[in-house]
């Protein structure tokens, strides 16, 4: 166990309680209640019908992809569906939202209780609290920054699937929360219910920040609105949690408001015209029946679920010996867990995996790809890893030829072939050479002899040095070791 | 229930409903009237009873995911009092 984190204060150290309610926009070609396109990007108002827009007397119908896709990640955070929910009517007041609701779940969410396990970078679990999960509409965009006294208003996201997911106060560290939405992610994706694109906004955080003396009771909390990255998430929470504990322990007390992150400032301000928008009249929507779900549709689309990090990870833990820790890398993007095992078929699995982490995501970070613009296949890095293990190069012109890989893209074989380097492993060609280094060093040979152990490694580096690095590097040793000692 | 003229007044600023302060005392008269006549409904025995969201029996319907609408900008910008580029133009909102 890690120590858990704390804030030191001037009156001692000070816990941080954190629950995040993360705002996941639904895969799915047509909006939630009408049949307008969904796709980002588009000119505006140009994906907008006359349910988005609000117009008098339209009526909504729901879409049944929708819902399937809020079910599907319900089961995937293995949470309780609700068979009957309820849509209801969250009132106010907001240029883009024509509707002057907005029509969301309340008291019957589709999706209740459930839970999602982060991974500590110890390579240990820890189980977050899901409270619910629900369907709700987006609102448009409002753009201020295009005429001085005038805002500008595009409807296309109006009306677009959203699903509110919110956690229980079970996270207590920044870092903690920055695991939980890369988690959440890494689950949407899996399922295919989000994109998780957190820039273009289809993935959106508030965060619920307070703080207290460990062993006390929860403190008075502020919610951090509508943040787009882990960073700024990670940022605002220690900002925020600072503030409360300089207010506590200058003997106020904290109000329970709603706060923004200034990203440019990187610090968290009271947004005061929200002080009475809390008061939102939820009432059922008198245009909308319960929606009502067989639990027979339910278990169809729990079957056929992919196989999910979690599971994934554990096969990959057991399946191929590989450490908790790198398996929670391997199983983050589902094109990389397949990537791996693509590569780790038929070969040593823990070696392959440490090629990929190691070398293979070391070199694509630094040149700014991901996996999918790798200039190496996967076959072709399983080619090197079997080059390794057959004895045909040592693993010092493995690094040699990897780099060569990723520059032009060839097979290992090949660029061991053209470039000579393979590996010496005939005993008569190495005895040579070393008998060429200790003839050369004959004024060494004699300090070694003389009791100067050290100077072994010499006599390695300057045979591995004559044979530029082919020389099989176990049987040096060896024959070095007959030669000096026997 | 019954409603003072504080809450009718911070109802009616959340509905965007200006009621000029004389006006008042008689929306808190005319709020409670209504109030009182759908309370007649609490004279009702419901125990046991589960809470009914239609008479009709119908479930509710559900749509194919399919675009079938939309692509009309003009005809949805057609009543807005001001439009620039296919948007509409509003007030500034900003906070």
């Amino acid at each position: 166990m890690t120590e858990p984190y704390r804030i030191q204060g001037e009156t001692g150290a000070w816990e941080v309680v954190l629950g995040l309610e993360v705002h996941a926009q639904v895969i799915s070609k047509a909006k939630l209640f009408s049949g307008s396109s969904t796709t980002f990007g588009a000119e505006a108002n140009t994906q907008v019908s006359l349910v988005d827009a609000a117009m008098p007397g339209m009526l909504p119908v729901i879409n049944r992809e929708c819902v399937e896709q809020a079910v599907r990640t319900g089961l995937a955070l293995k949470a309780q569906i609700n068979l009957r929910s309820v849509f209801d009517r969250k009132n106010y007041f907001y240029a883009d939202l024509p509707q002057g609701y907005q029509i969301s779940q309340y008291k019957d969410p589709i999706v209740g209780e459930g839970e999602l396990l982060l991974d500590l970078p110890d390579g240990s679990t820890k189980a977050v609290g899901i409270e619910r999960l629900h369907l709700e509409q987006d609102a448009g965009k409002s753009m201020h920054d295009q005429h001085p006294q005038k805002s500008y208003i595009d409807l296309n996201r109006s009306g677009v699937a959203l699903m509110e997911i919110v956690s229980k106060p079970d996270l207590s560290s920044p870092e903690e929360a920055g695991l939980y939405v890369k988690k959440l992610r890494s689950i949407l994706r899996y399922v295919g219910t989000c994109d998780g694109n957190m820039q273009e906004g289809s993935m959106r955080a508030d965060v619920n920040v307070s703080v207290r003396k460990p062993g006390d009771p929860l403190g008075t909390r502020c919610e951090i609105k509508n943040m787009n990255s882990v960073r700024f998430i990670q940022q605002a929470i220690e900002y925020e949690a600072r503030r409360q504990i300089e207010i506590l322990e200058g003997g106020g007390q904290i109000d329970q408001e709603t706060r923004l992150f200034d990203t440019s400032r990187g610090e968290t301000r009271s947004m005061r015209s929200k002080e009475d928008a809390h008061d939102y009249r939820y009432f059922p929507d008198p245009d909308l029946l319960p929606l009502v779900l067989e639990q027979a549709r339910v278990d169809a689309l729990g079957a056929d679920l992919p196989e999910l990090p979690d599971t994934k990870k554990a096969r990959f833990i057991s399946e191929y010996g590989l450490s908790a820790y790198d398996a929670a890398i391997l199983v983050e993007e589902r094109a990389t867990a397949d990537w791996y095992e693509q590569l780790a078929k038929g070969r040593d699995a823990k070696i392959a995996a440490n090629w990929m982490i190691t070398e293979l995501f070391g070199a694509l970070n630094k040149a700014g790809k991901d996996l999918s613009e790798s200039p190496v296949s996967a076959d072709n890095l399983g080619g090197l890893v079997d080059l390794i293990g057959d004895g045909t190069i040592s693993g010092r012109i493995a690094k040699e030829v990897f780099a060569e890989m990723f520059e032009t893209g060839k097979p290992a074989g090949e660029i061991v072939e053209e470039k000579g380097l393979k590996q010496v492993s005939d005993t008569g060609a190495i005895e040579g050479i070393i008998d060429e280094v200790l003839a050369e060093n004959a004024d060494k040979v004699e300090q070694y002899k003389g009791g100067k152990d050290k100077l072994f490694g010499f006599f390695v580096g300057q045979t591995m040095k004559k044979s530029q690095g082919k020389a099989n590097p176990g049987m040096v040793n060896e024959l070095l070791r007959k030669k000096l000692d026997g | 229930m019954s409603l003072d003229k504080a809450t009718v007044a911070s109802i009616a600023n959340l509905a965007r409903i200006k009621v000029p302060d004389d006006r008042l005392e008689a929306m808190v008269g005319d709020l409670n009237a209504i109030l009182g006549f759908v309370e007649q409904l609490d004279e009702v025995d419901t125990t046991g009873v589960e809470p009914l969201a239609s008479v009709t029996g119908h479930s509710l319907p559900q749509r194919e995911d399919a675009v079938t609408d939309g692509g009309y900008q003009a005809r949805v910008t057609a009543n807005a009092p001001e439009s620039v580029h296919g948007f509409y133009v509003v007030p500034k909102v900003v906070e």
